[in-house]
């Protein structure tokens, strides 16, 4: 390391490269946070222009953002919960008690960090909505008259499909994790005599927790912002924050109300971004 | 192996089967049977048919697949240059801004893209700046979506990458900018690729940011595939959801294929 430093480029350089990062940063700051700052300074301002902060707080206290606030975090909440089981369930067996194609498989729900969010919800649409493959087959089997599966266009409905899109966001770290775990420490426990639910909660979970908390808490900030499931859903009961910034600006041109449940948006979204990048340097990433 | 016992393994492998078939295959196999099917009355389509593919290129999806195209290379390629413009001049800062820029040049992978569209709308829709309307406000939410994921790529790449090349092309007498360009890039070209696949990918499926700020001529086609499916047509909805994942898997695969003959792996 010594002699790196010897070689490196004078001093005069590295004070004159200083200044390459202002094109990408003056990029950044007109296109994103000068945008970010002017919600700020409009949710404030009425339509016209005029300071009205009378607005804000009828806002903060009326039912339709109480409501989407209150579906928004327990959708979030419920959605990580399930998305750190199954990831969990799926990371152990693929990663410690393997099949042949696993690896396949494991890459294949990989792909689907890729794929945009609402085709998940399209997809229930067919296989649980009304008419869907399920309930025509429980109609036809048990001859009902109605469509008995009945949670699709609920908070459940969203909760599933978000689970779909984002156990791969754990199943990542996770794998990750367990690559490292010493395959020889199982083995000499198994052989002990070691139950593998001891092993597990032994051995492997305390070397997975931080993955799960990184993971866990990307999620809660992913599932946050989600917008397109929510959306494709279109159930009426369930707004959340981003669909009602939407129908506020886009519906009703409404942009002081939009930008005022932007800000609580952002700070909730900003705050939980902070969560994550503490768990991801705990996690040394 | 944690489980040692046959009927064990075969356990824990239907609950694999179960958990994988009903989350992430069942979805996939039902989006491309929906877009196949005539009519679907029952359990199962009564026909299959090409219908649902021919009305939608022949209708609006071309023109779609057109857009997206270009705005997610357009974006991706600006995300690209400023990304790794970024993340190479992070270096030659101290550590506390280069802690503070890096976090700055994160946030906006933080924040909700409805509220990203917003901020655009609320920025450029009056003159000097008067954006609101055209197609570069579309390429500018796409941009500023996924400059992080493009960002954190090549950062990532810049991190692993073994100090020794540079040191030597330096100790060598190589300028900065033929190191650069001849030692460092070279180095990266493998994030680099990756982090445009990524972001295109991205862009391809964005929906929030672009349906709170798209002109009527430019719709992307995760807003066509919306308005088809609200309007009721779930089926065309299905086939344009196909073309779109199929778009985007192809993308994928082969900007892989690239870097792997690229590395020689």
């Amino acid at each position: 390391m010594s002699d790196a430093v010897a070689i490196r480029a004078p001093v005069a350089r590295t004070e004159s490269g200083k200044f390459w990062i202002v094109p990408p940063a003056a990029l950044l700051a007109l296109l994103f946070f000068y945008p970010l700052a002017l919600i700020a300074r409009q949710a404030f301002l009425d339509d016209i222009g005029v300071a009205n902060v009378a607005e804000v707080i009828r806002v903060l206290h009326s039912r339709f953002f109480l409501n989407a606030l209150i579906n928004t975090v327990s959708i979030s909440i419920a959605a990580t919960a399930g998305c750190l089981v199954v990831g969990l369930v799926l990371a152990l067996i693929l990663a410690f008690v393997p099949f042949p194609g696993s690896g396949f498989i494991a890459r294949l729900i990989d792909t689907f960090i890729a794929l945009p969010t609402f085709l998940v919800t399209l997809a229930f649409t067919f296989l649980y909505g009304s008419a869907g493959m399920l309930n025509a087959g429980l109609m036809e089997t048990f001859s009902l008259p109605l469509p008995p599966v009945d949670f699709l266009y609920s908070a459940w409905g969203v909760i599933l499909a978000e689970i779909t899109v984002y156990t791969p966001f754990i199943l990542r770290p996770l794998l990750a994790a367990f690559s490292l775990v010493d395959r020889g420490q199982i083995e000499a426990a198994s052989v002990l005599g070691a139950r593998p639910f001891r092993i597990v909660r032994q051995v492997i979970l305390p070397a997975a927790i931080p993955a799960l908390i990184a993971g866990g808490s990307l999620c809660l900030l992913l599932t946050v912002n989600e917008f397109g499931i929510v959306l494709f859903i279109g159930a009426k009961g369930v707004i959340t924050l981003p669909l009602l910034i939407y129908g506020k600006a886009i519906q009703e041109s409404a942009y002081q109300v939009a930008c005022i449940i932007a800000v609580v948006n952002i700070a909730l979204s900003l705050g939980l971004f902070g969560l994550y990048r503490f768990a991801a340097g705990r996690l040394g990433a | 192996m944690l489980v040692w016992s046959r009927s064990g393994r075969l356990v824990l492998w239907v609950l694999f089967a179960l958990i994988f078939g009903v989350l992430f295959l069942a979805p996939l196999a039902v989006i491309l049977l929906s877009s196949l099917a005539d009519q679907w009355n029952g359990v199962l389509p009564n026909g299959l048919t090409t219908e649902h593919y021919t009305d939608v290129i022949s209708g609006s999806a071309g023109r779609a697949v057109k857009a997206s195209l270009i705005t997610g290379f357009l974006a991706s390629a600006l995300a690209l240059v400023s990304g790794t413009w970024a993340a190479l001049s992070l270096r030659l800062q101290g550590p506390a801004l280069k802690r503070l820029l890096g976090l700055l040049f994160f946030i906006p992978s933080a924040v909700p893209s409805v509220s990203v569209g917003l901020g655009l709308l609320v920025a450029f829709s009056h003159p000097p700046l008067l954006l609101n309307g055209t197609v570069a406000i579309v390429m500018i939410a796409h941009f500023v979506l996924i400059s992080a994921f493009t960002f954190g790529n090549v950062s990532a790449g810049l991190a692993r990458l073994s100090p020794d090349f540079e040191q030597v092309a330096s100790s060598l007498g190589a300028r900065p900018a033929y190191r650069l360009w001849h030692v460092t890039l070279p180095l990266l070209a493998p994030y680099l690729v990756a982090a445009f696949g990524l972001s295109f990918a991205l862009s391809m499926g964005e929906l929030g940011a672009t349906v709170m700020v798209y002109p009527p001529g430019w719709v992307t086609l995760p807003v066509s595939i919306f308005s088809l499916t609200d309007r009721g047509d779930i089926f065309a909805g299905a086939a344009l959801t196909m073309i779109l994942v199929v778009a985007t898997l192809v993308l994928l695969l082969g900007l892989e294929r690239i870097t792997k003959r690229a590395t020689g792996s």
